[in-house]
């Protein structure tokens, strides 16, 4: 018989960049125009593959801030006032209108976050367009959420949103509060400002009223003005709890109400009765989905220490197979860190890991020379003490940590500041329920891990931050109530 | 962009092929699991469960690479080279079987740098016709039997049945395996029903028969029973395990194939011993060929990827598959009038 056998090589597969026509410069959306800073001051957009100059943004300032609170201000009269059948009507505008270009946002995704363009295609864009889909639907139907029989919105929304998931997270605050009546003013993450931008231009093909949307493109010092300012009601953050505990101590003592999504080291656990292959799978997607920048990432994989071998060796096989690279290449897996600081911060802690004694492992994997790459990595021999048990890295580093009862799991799992999210593997159904319950985090996932929808609530425990997100619960933080 | 790096290789032991001389000796090994009903039961229920939207969620997301230029033209000629290209009629004459065999020989009338398929796959009583089409092609002569497709006969016509395409020339059986028995646990019944055709693939000039074990999988219904089966057929000797017969509702899919392409890389990690895949009925186009070989490279790899260790069990998709090819050799679409009917 023949022997045909040879290297199956994908030939590259470019996503076309032409579907994105990027300017040279974006303005900040202020009452429904695109306006330069108040003092003219400017940053840079890298794509962080390449380190590409992508676009020059404003630098929102002060005044700027000033600007875009009074504008939500003066657009809360009227928007709160409309029917919420009307409210509806715009937000399902705005989720077609997304759906419709979502090739075109995909790839600007991918382009200024870093991330697969297959993440950013199949998972990021239909959750944005989800998110206002579900949230549409609830604008007509406050009375009936079981918030009182006319919950009225709380005013000015000041957002300020993180770089992991540009657009899918200005859709979890802007959909909610629009939703709820409310006007806002977004501040998105300083080196993923243009899908926000984008964002703008699609509000203003949706027809939304002036005002009601405001982008404020900037960095922290932006940030921290406009969630300072005293014509802000709401607070919303998703971030580092750092900042977000900068964040609680300047809004403690006035009227603001806040939410805090915020870090985690979430813990996969997985039974010696878990369906492996499946398991491995979600170990996978649970800490190198999106280069490991996720919140709820599955950080910690705590295994049951009679399957750890079986385990270990299947998943170092499947890391052998992921595709780091280009992230516009419709079959890479892993794409690049999103900024030159966090792939410092990623490389000082997996330093301090090593040093520390827990042993590193990482395929054999050719990175692109420009950009900002990491290796899928894991630690093996990690203990609770050990900083990379603790600290979140925010990158595609596992720490594999060993258990040997159910109670043991538990406990290791909950033993962290943390508390946004968990995972169990076992095919035991009984097993799952007794562990949901006494893990102390905000998402348990059963068998599966970053699966994400807008009528789940999200939101963590301890230093993972208050308030929670999508489903009917995300209504009550745009809410007037007690 | 990163190659795909080599799967690890298994640990320790060589590989053997399933069926090669040393394959029985490595299976002896493990003759505990199955020296009894019982063992057998247990180690059969001892493996790891299936999670069902997991495993689909997976073999949908290698659905979505993106195969093109090179690596599509490599594709479509490796999957051409694995078809058996089959027909299973009632109606099946030896006219019919005669031209199905000068297509497998020269697929493409017009190009003849298209590879050759690797068998051509017929009842038993149409094997002798395929043989001496074939010639000395190299084309392998594939025949379903032991009743195929339900399987339901007593073992002594089976067998007769399995001898009897041995002896017309058939250089490969695909039996059927008894759901029923399999289905109502009687998991040694089947075991050594397997075991007893595998017998019977033996010639008498002390070569054998490949022996490919059909599961009917729309019929064993869920993944773990998949799982439960491949093991079993592997540990009784099969030389290929195949999704299904092509005659029932729910034939080859890409999870359970899967699957099962997950349980000979672990049969090989365990035993060393090399078992091959062939997923039947119901891939019928170019694209969803290549599916399965990115599903073949980024679960068991280079090992697998030729006609000795994978297989298509497929009448219409040779041509989608030439036809794809003159595209991208012409640059344009031909259309069904540019391929042959057979």
């Amino acid at each position: 018989m023949d022997k045909m056998s040879s290297v199956f090589e994908y030939a590259p597969a470019p996503e076309s960049r032409a579907v994105v026509d990027l300017a040279p410069s974006y303005g900040l959306f202020v009452d429904g125009e695109f306006r330069e800073a108040a003092d003219g001051r400017v940053f840079k957009s890298l794509s962080p593959s390449s380190e590409e100059v992508l676009a020059e943004v404003a630098q929102a300032g002060a005044a700027d801030v000033d600007a875009a609170v009074r504008a939500a201000r003066t657009a809360f009269t009227g928007w709160s006032a409309l029917p919420g059948t009307e409210r509806a009507k715009y937000l399902f505008r705005i989720a077609r209108i997304i759906q419709e270009r979502s090739r075109e946002l995909a790839v600007l995704e991918s382009l200024d976050n870093g991330k697969p363009i297959r993440e950013s295609r199949d998972v990021d864009l239909p959750l944005v367009a989800a998110h206002f889909f579900y949230y549409a639907g609830w604008a007509d139907k406050l009375q009936h959420a079981g918030f009182g029989a006319d919950p009225r919105p709380l005013g000015v929304a000041a957002q300020v949103i993180p770089w992991n998931f540009p657009l899918l997270m200005l859709a979890w605050k802007v959909a909610p509060a629009l939703a709820c009546g409310n006007t806002v003013v977004l501040k998105p993450a300083e080196t993923t400002p243009l899908s926000a931008l984008f964002f703008a231009d699609i509000c203003r093909q949706a027809g939304l009223p002036k005002g009601v949307v405001n982008i404020l493109t900037g960095d922290g010092e932006t940030g921290a003005a406009l969630v300072g300012h005293d014509g802000v009601d709401k607070v919303a953050f998703t971030g580092s709890t750092e900042v977000g505990k900068a964040i609680a101590r300047t809004v403690a003592g006035t009227r603001k109400k806040v939410t805090l999504e915020l870090g985690g080291k979430a813990a996969n656990i997985v039974f010696d009765d878990a369906p492996v292959d499946q398991a491995v799978e979600g170990i996978v997607n649970g800490i190198f989905f999106n280069q490991g920048h996720v919140c709820c990432a599955g950080s910690r994989l705590l295994v049951q220490e009679s399957v750890r071998d079986e385990v270990l060796d299947a998943l170092k096989r499947r890391m052998s197979t992921l595709r780091v690279g280009d992230p516009l290449d419709k079959n890479t897996d892993i794409g690049a860190i999103n900024s030159a600081e966090q792939l410092a911060r990623i490389t000082e802690l997996t330093a301090a890991g090593e040093a520390e004694g827990a042993e590193r492992w990482a395929p054999a994997c050719e990175l692109p020379s420009a950009g900002y790459w990491f290796a899928p990595t894991l630690f093996t021999g990690v203990t609770q003490a050990h900083r990379i048990a603790r600290e979140e890295i925010f990158g595609p580093v596992l720490s594999v940590l060993t258990f040997r009862t159910p109670a043991e799991a538990v406990e290791k799992a909950n033993n962290t500041p943390y508390g946004l999210s968990a995972g169990i593997w076992t095919e035991k159904g009984s097993r799952i329920l007794w562990m949901a319950d006494r893990l102390r985090a905000g998402v348990v996932w059963a068998n599966t891990f970053n699966k994400f929808d807008p009528t789940s609530p999200f939101g963590g425990y301890k230093e993972s931050g208050y308030g929670r997100e999508g489903g009917r619960h995300g209504l009550e933080a745009y809410l007037d109530v007690v | 962009m990163s190659p795909l790096s080599p799967l690890t290789a298994p640990s320790g032991l060589p590989t053997v092929p399933a069926h090669g001389p040393d394959a029985a000796a490595r299976l002896a090994t493990l003759a505990d699991v199955t020296a009894s009903d019982a063992a057998l039961r247990r180690f059969l229920h001892g493996l790891p469960g299936v999670d069902a939207v997991g495993l689909e969620a997976r073999a949908a997301m290698l659905g979505t690479r993106s195969i093109k230029t090179t690596a599509k033209a490599f594709a479509i000629d490796l999957a051409i080279s694995m078809i058996d290209l089959t027909t299973l009629e009632g109606a099946d004459t030896p006219g019919k079987v005669r031209s199905l065999c000068a297509k497998g020989v020269s697929p493409d009338p017009t190009d003849r740098s298209a590879p050759k398929v690797a068998a051509i796959c017929v009842y038993p009583d149409m094997a002798r016709i395929a043989k001496d089409a074939l010639g000395d092609s190299g084309i392998h002569v594939a025949s379903v039997a032991t009743a195929f497709p339900a399987g339901r006969a007593a073992r002594s016509v089976k067998l007769a049945d399995v001898a009897d395409a041995v002896a017309a020339g058939a250089d490969e059986i695909d039996m059927v395996i008894d759901r029923g028995a399999f289905l109502s646990g009687r998991y040694m019944e089947v075991f050594e029903e397997i075991r007893a055709v595998k017998q019977a693939c033996a010639r008498p000039d002390g070569g054998a028969a490949h022996l490919k074990v059909i599961f009917e999988n729309g019929e064993l219904s869920t993944y773990d029973n998949i799982r439960r089966c491949s093991w079993l057929t592997m540990l009784a000797g099969a030389d290929f395990i195949k999704t299904s017969t092509g005659k029932v509702a729910v034939n080859a899919t890409p999870a359970n194939t899967l699957l099962m392409l997950e349980a000979v890389r672990d049969f090989r990690d365990t035993t060393g011993v090399q078992v091959g895949v062939k997923p039947a009925g119901g891939i019928r186009t170019s694209r969803d060929a290549i599916k399965y070989l990115v599903m073949v490279n980024e679960t068991v790899g280079d090992d697998w990827l030729s006609p000795d260790w994978f297989r298509f069990g497929a009448s219409s998709l040779l041509n989608d598959l030439l036809m794809q090819r003159q595209k991208l050799s012409t640059g344009r679409y031909s259309g069904p009038d540019y391929v042959t009917v057979d």
